[in-house]
C-alpha cells in the first residue's frame, strides 16, 4: 500500500525521520566515544532536537484539511502538529536540564531512550489507527520505564522504574483488551471508522461504556486520572529529576493528546456517557491531587500531586467535549508544559547544590539566589493560575469551557481547587522568601540550565500576556478534531 | 478633554517599574528608593490629570483606550473612567506617593519591597478603570497577590504568616468564585464580548440575574471587607507593614467595593434589586458591630483595622440602598476613608517605629514630641467621626439619607449609633495617646516625624479638608457617575 509514496507523506513524518536519525547519530558517537566522560552526545542530542524543532515548524506545517496518511495510520492536522511541537520542544529542554545533571549526562543511551520516546509521542499525538496507536504509545512508555530506573544505583530509582513498569504494562494491558473490543464491535481499527461501524453494527450502549471504560484504563494511566494516579508520585519522586519533568509534561500532553482525539473521533456515539465518566474523573482527580499535596514535604512529590491536579484541570476542558474545550487543553498544555519545566529546573539547580530534594531545604533561596527564587516565585504563580502569568489564562479557558459546556458544578470545584492548590505553592514559596537559609554554598544554575530557566519563564509571561497569538494557534488545533 | 494613552500610563508605569526595580543593585538604597519615590511621583501626577481632567458634563466613560486583545473571544484591553472610578484613581495615585515617602525605614531586601508594591498598584489601577470584565479579572488577581509576599516578608513577626496566608486564600476563594459568575454571564449574554459597556445592556433575565448576583458581588464584597467575610482584614491590617496597610484599608478596601459595584450592582441589577434587602442587614452589622470591636481594642491598629471593617460598611450599605443619595455617599465614603485610613495607618506606623509598641495604654503624651503626627490623627479621628466640615460627613450624611429614601429608616437609626462609639473610640485613643503623660519608658526615644512625613500627613489632611469644605470639588463627578448607575437600574 506505500507503493505511491508522497512528498506530503514523507513531510508529514519528518519529525519522526529526523529522531530516528538523531538516535543513530548519538549511538554511533556513544560508540566511537566509548564509555569515556563526554558532553558531545549531550550536545548533538540538543543541536539535532533544536533543528528538528525548526524543521518541523517550517516544513511539516500540515494543510488546512486533515489528511488520513500511511494507509490511514497517521491523521495530518494541526492538532497533531501543535502537539509535535510540544513533544520537541519539552524535550528539548529535558535534555538542556539534564547538562551537568550528576553522572547521568554522559551516557549515550539516556539520550536515545529520550528521543525514542519523544518519536512515541510525536506518533501518539497523530495516530489514527488503534495498531498505530498502540505500537506508538508502547514506544513512548518502554523507554519512559527504563528512563524512570536510569540511576541504577539509587533505590528509590530502581523502584521507580519498576513500579512504573508493572502498573504500565498491567493498564496497558487493559487498554488493549478494549481496543480489541472496539475492533470486534466496528470491525475496523481506524479510529475514524470506528463510530460508524459501532452504529452501523447496532452495538448496545453499555457494551460500548464498557469497552470505553476499559480503554480508558490505558489512558488515564498515561494522564494520571483518578483513581489511576498512585503511579505517579512514587515514579515521580525516584526518577531522575529531569525525567520527572519529562513524565509530567511531554508524557501527559501525549496522553491527554490520544484521549480527546479517541474520545471525539470514535464514541460521538456515547457523548454525553464519556462526558459525564470524564467530568467525574477530573474531579476526584484534581481534588485528590491537591489534597494530598498539602501534606507533602518532597517537593517532586508535591510537583507529583500538583501535576495530578492539573490533569484534572485539563480533564475538565476534555468534559467539556466542545471546541473551546479542546483549544484550551492544548493552551492548558501548552503553560502547562513551560511552566513545570521551569519549576523543575529549580528543583534541578536547588538539589544539584543542597543534595536533597525537601521542602525544607528551599529555605532562604531568597537570599542565596533572587533571580532563583523569582523563577521560583513566577512559575509556581503560574501554576496556581496568577495573572500575568500564562497560568491564569489557562485556568480562565478551561473553566470557560466547562461554563459553557453547562457543567458548573464542575467549574466549581475546580475553582475551590484551585484555592486549594495556592495554599500549598505559597507554602513553598513562603519556605523559599521567609526561612532562614540553611547553607552558605551559592546555588547557581550551570549555562544551559540558565538558558533554559529563561526561556521558560519568559514564555510563561509570554503566554500570560500576549494571548492572541496562541489562543489562535490552539484554535486551529481544536478544529482539526471538529 | 482626551489624554492619548493616559490610563495605559498609569496602569503600566508602576509594573514596569516594579519589574526593572527587580533588577537593580540589591545593595545600593538610596537609588532604589529614589526610583521608588520618582515613579510615585510621575503616577501621582497623572492621576491628577486624569481627575482634573475628567468633565462632569461628558460622557460616561472618558478617557477612553480601546485595543484589541484576545478578538476571538471579545476581549479587549479596554479602559476608561467614569465618575466613580476618577476620584479612586487619584486615591491610588495620593496612596502610592505618600506610601512610598512613609517607607523609607524599611531595611530588608528594599527593592523586592518596592517592586511588589508598585506591582500591587498597577493592579489596583487596573481594576479601577478596566471596562473588560477579562481585563477587571486580570488586574484583580495581579493586586491581590502581591498584599501575601508584602505582608509575609515584611509584616509584623508575631502573626504575619498567619495573617497573610489568610488574606490571601479568602480573596482568592472571592474571586475564583466572582469569575465563574462572570464567565456564566458572557456566555448567556450570547454577545461573545467582555466589554462592560455592552454586557450591561445584555437584559440577563431575571432568573439569571436572581441565581448569579450573590457569586459576582460576594465573590468581590469579600475584598469590601462584608460581614461575614471581614475576617481576614484586621488581622491583614494589623500584620501588614506600614505603607502596606495604608495601601490595603486605604485602597484595596475598595477594589472589592468598587469591583462588586461595577460587575455585580450595573450588570446584574435586577438581581440587586431582589437580593439587597437582606445584604443591608450583614452591612448593618459590619456598622455596629465592627464599631464596637474597634472600642474594644487596645492595640492602636487593631482598633483602626475594625474601624474600617465599620466605615466599609457603610460603603456597601450605601450600594446597597441603590437610591441616588445612598451611592453617591458610598462613592465619597470610599475616597473618604481611603484617605483617612490611610493617614491612621501612617501615623499608627510613625509611632510604633520609635516606641516600639502599639498598645494605647502603653503611650501617652505625644503631642508634644510630634505634633504634626497628632493634629493629622486628629483630622482623621473628625473625619471618622462624621463631623462637618470634613469629607466623612460629606460622605456619611447622603448615605443615612439614602437609607432613609430606602425605606429602611430604622436600619438608618441603628448605624447611627456607630457613630457615637466610632467618637468614643477615637477620642479615648487620641487622649490616652497624644495627650496625659509620657509613659517614663518612653522619655528620650521619641522624636518629631520626619519632614518628608510630614508632607505625607499634609497631603492626606489636605484632601479630607478640602473635600469637606468645598464639596464640589468631587460632588458633580460623583453624581454624574452614579446617575448612569440608576440608569442602569431602571432609573429607580
Amino acid at each position: 500500500m506505500f507503493s505511491s509514496i508522497t512528498a506530503d507523506m514523507l513531510l508529514a513524518i519528518l519529525p519522526e525521520i529526523s529522531l530516528l536519525l538523531l538516535m543513530l547519530v548519538v549511538f554511533v558517537a556513544d560508540l566511537v566515544l566509548h564509555g569515556k566522560n563526554s558532553p558531545l552526545p549531550a550536545w548533538i542530542t540538543i543541536g539535532g532536537l533544536g533543528l528538528t524543532l525548526l524543521a518541523t515548524i517550517a516544513f511539516a506545517q500540515p494543510a488546512a484539511q486533515p489528511q488520513l496518511l500511511w494507509g490511514g495510520m497517521l491523521r495530518h492536522d494541526w492538532l497533531a502538529f501543535i502537539f509535535k511541537v510540544i513533544f520537541l520542544f519539552s524535550a528539548l529542554l529535558v535534555t538542556l536540564l539534564t547538562v551537568g545533571w550528576q553522572k547521568l549526562w554522559y551516557k549515550g543511551e539516556y539520550y536515545i531512550l529520550l528521543l525514542a520516546s519523544t518519536m512515541g509521542m510525536t506518533l501518539m499525538g497523530a495516530s489514527a489507527d488503534l495498531v498505530m496507536l498502540f505500537l506508538a504509545i508502547e514506544t513512548t512508555s518502554i523507554p519512559l520505564y527504563i528512563l524512570a530506573g536510569f540511576v541504577t544505583t539509587d533505590r528509590k530509582s530502581n523502584e521507580a522504574g519498576f513500579k512504573y513498569l508493572l502498573f504500565g504494562a498491567v493498564t496497558t494491558g487493559i487498554m488493549l483488551y478494549g481496543f480489541s473490543l472496539l475492533y470486534g464491535f466496528a470491525g475496523t481499527t481506524n479510529l475514524y471508522g470506528i463510530a460508524s461501524g459501532m452504529a452501523a453494527s447496532g452495538v448496545p450502549i453499555p457494551v460500548i461504556v464498557g469497552a470505553l471504560l476499559l480503554v480508558l484504563v490505558g489512558f488515564g494511566f498515561k494522564v494520571s486520572m483518578a483513581p489511576l494516579h498512585f503511579w505517579a508520585p512514587d515514579v515521580y519522586e525516584g526518577s531522575p529529576t529531569p525525567i520527572t519533568a519529562f513524565l509530567s509534561t511531554a508524557s501527559k500532553a501525549a496522553g491527554l493528546a490520544v484521549l480527546m482525539r479517541v474520545m471525539l473521533a470514535a464514541f460521538p456515539g456515547i457523548q454525553p456517557e464519556w462526558q459525564n465518566i470524564i467530568a467525574v474523573g477530573s474531579a476526584l482527580t484534581m481534588t485528590i491531587g491537591n489534597l494530598i499535596a498539602l501534606s507533602q514535604h518532597n517537593i517532586k512529590r508535591l510537583l507529583a500531586y500538583s501535576s495530578i491536579a492539573h490533569a484534572g484541570y485539563s480533564l475538565l476542558a476534555v468534559a467539556a467535549a466542545s471546541e473551546l474545550g479542546v483549544l484550551s487543553v492544548v493552551y492548558y498544555l501548552l503553560v502547562y508544559t513551560v511552566t513545570q519545566i521551569a519549576a523543575f529546573a529549580v528543583v534541578i539547580v536547588v538539589s544539584n547544590v543542597t543534595g536533597s530534594d525537601e521542602i525544607a531545604d528551599f529555605a532562604g533561596l531568597h537570599r542565596r539566589n533572587p533571580m532563583l527564587a523569582l523563577a521560583l516565585l513566577l512559575s509556581f504563580l503560574s501554576l496556581a493560575g496568577i495573572p500575568p502569568l500564562g497560568g491564569f489564562i489557562a485556568k480562565v479557558l478551561a473553566f470557560a469551557a466547562a461554563v459553557q459546556a453547562g457543567l458548573i458544578w464542575l467549574a466549581v470545584v475546580g475553582v475551590l481547587n484551585s484555592i486549594v492548590g495556592l495554599y500549598y505553592y505559597l507554602i513553598v514559596l513562603k519556605v523559599a522568601y521567609l526561612d532562614e537559609p540553611k547553607g552558605e554554598a551559592v546555588i547557581a544554575p550551570s549555562r544551559p540550565q540558565a538558558a533554559t530557566l529563561v526561556v521558560s519563564i519568559v514564555l510563561v509571561l509570554i503566554l500570560g500576556v500576549v494571548i492572541a497569538p496562541w489562543y489562535n494557534w490552539a484554535a486551529s488545533g481544536a478544529g482539526g478534531l471538529f | 478633554m482626551q489624554i492619548p494613552y493616559l490610563l495605559s500610563a498609569i496602569v503600566l508605569l508602576p509594573i514596569l517599574a516594579g519589574a526593572v526595580m527587580l533588577f537593580l543593585p540589591p545593595k545600593n538604597r538610596d537609588l532604589i528608593y529614589r526610583f521608588a519615590l520618582g515613579a510615585a511621583f510621575v503616577t501621582f501626577l497623572l492621576t491628577l490629570v486624569v481627575y482634573f481632567g475628567f468633565d462632569a458634563a461628558g460622557p460616561q466613560y472618558q478617557f477612553i483606550e480601546d485595543y484589541a486583545w484576545l478578538p476571538a473571544l471579545g476581549i479587549s484591553f479596554k479602559l476608561g473612567v467614569d465618575g466613580i472610578s476618577a476620584p479612586l484613581v487619584l486615591l491610588t495615585g495620593v496612596v502610592i506617593f505618600t506610601g512610598v515617602i512613609i517607607s523609607q525605614r524599611i531595611e530588608d531586601r528594599v527593592r523586592e519591597f518596592f517592586a511588589f508594591l508598585f506591582i500591587l498598584a498597577s493592579g489596583v489601577f487596573g481594576v479601577f478603570v478596566a471596562l473588560d470584565m477579562f481585563a477587571l479579572f486580570f488586574f484583580y488577581e495581579i493586586a491581590v497577590f502581591p498584599m501575601y509576599l508584602l505582608i509575609a516578608m515584611w509584616g509584623w513577626k508575631q502573626t504575619r504568616e498567619y495573617a497573610a496566608m489568610k488574606l490571601t486564600l479568602y480573596l482568592f476563594v472571592g474571586s475564583v468564585v466572582a469569575l465563574v459568575g462572570a464567565l456564566a454571564m458572557y456566555f448567556a449574554s450570547g454577545l461573545n464580548t467582555f466589554d462592560m459597556t455592552l454586557l450591561a445592556t445584555a437584559n440577563f433575565s431575571p432568573a439569571f440575574q436572581n441565581l448569579w448576583f450573590p457569586f459576582v458581588f460576594f465573590g468581590f464584597a469579600v475584598l469590601g471587607g462584608i460581614f461575614p467575610f471581614h475576617n481576614w482584614s484586621p488581622v491583614g491590617h494589623v500584620a501588614a507593614p506600614t505603607a502596606v496597610s495604608m495601601f490595603h484599608a486605604g485602597v484595596l478596601m475598595k477594589l472589592g467595593a468598587f469591583a462588586a459595584l461595577r460587575v455585580g450592582i450595573m450588570l446584574l441589577p435586577i438581581g440587586a434589586q431582589t437580593h439587597m434587602w437582606w445584604i443591608i442587614l450583614l452591612t448593618l452589622v459590619n456598622v455596629v458591630y465592627g464599631a464596637f470591636i474597634a472600642m474594644t481594642q487596645t492595640d492602636f491598629k487593631y482598633m483602626i483595622g475594625y474601624s474600617s471593617v465599620s466605615h466599609m460598611g457603610l460603603v456597601a450599605m450605601g450600594f446597597a440602598t441603590l437610591d441616588y443619595n445612598g451611592l453617591v455617599g458610598a462613592s465619597v465614603q470610599m475616597v473618604s476613608h481611603g484617605v483617612m485610613t490611610a493617614l491612621f495607618f501612617a501615623v499608627v506606623g510613625m509611632i510604633y517605629d520609635q516606641a516600639h509598641t502599639r498598645e494605647i495604654p502603653k503611650l501617652g503624651g505625644l503631642m508634644k514630641i510630634m505634633p504634626f503626627a497628632g493634629v493629622g490623627f486628629i483630622i482623621g479621628g473628625l473625619v471618622s467621626m462624621g463631623m462637618p466640615g470634613f469629607s466623612g460627613f460629606i460622605a456619611e450624611f447622603p448615605i443615612f439619607m439614602g437609607l432613609w429614601a430606602a425605606n429602611y429608616p430604622w436600619i438608618a437609626i441603628i448605624s447611627v449609633v456607630s457613630i457615637a462609639v466610632t467618637a468614643a473610640y477615637i477620642l479615648r485613643a487620641v487622649g490616652q495617646v497624644f495627650f496625659g503623660e509620657l509613659p517614663a519608658d518612653l522619655e528620650g526615644h521619641m522624636h518629631d516625624v520626619k519632614p518628608s512625613e510630614k508632607l505625607a500627613i499634609g497631603i492626606l489632611c489636605f484632601i479630607m479638608i478640602a473635600i469637606g469644605i468645598y464639596p464640589n470639588v468631587i460632588m458633580p463627578m460623583v453624581q454624574h457617575g452614579v446617575n448612569a448607575v440608576l440608569a442602569l437600574l431602571g432609573g429607580a
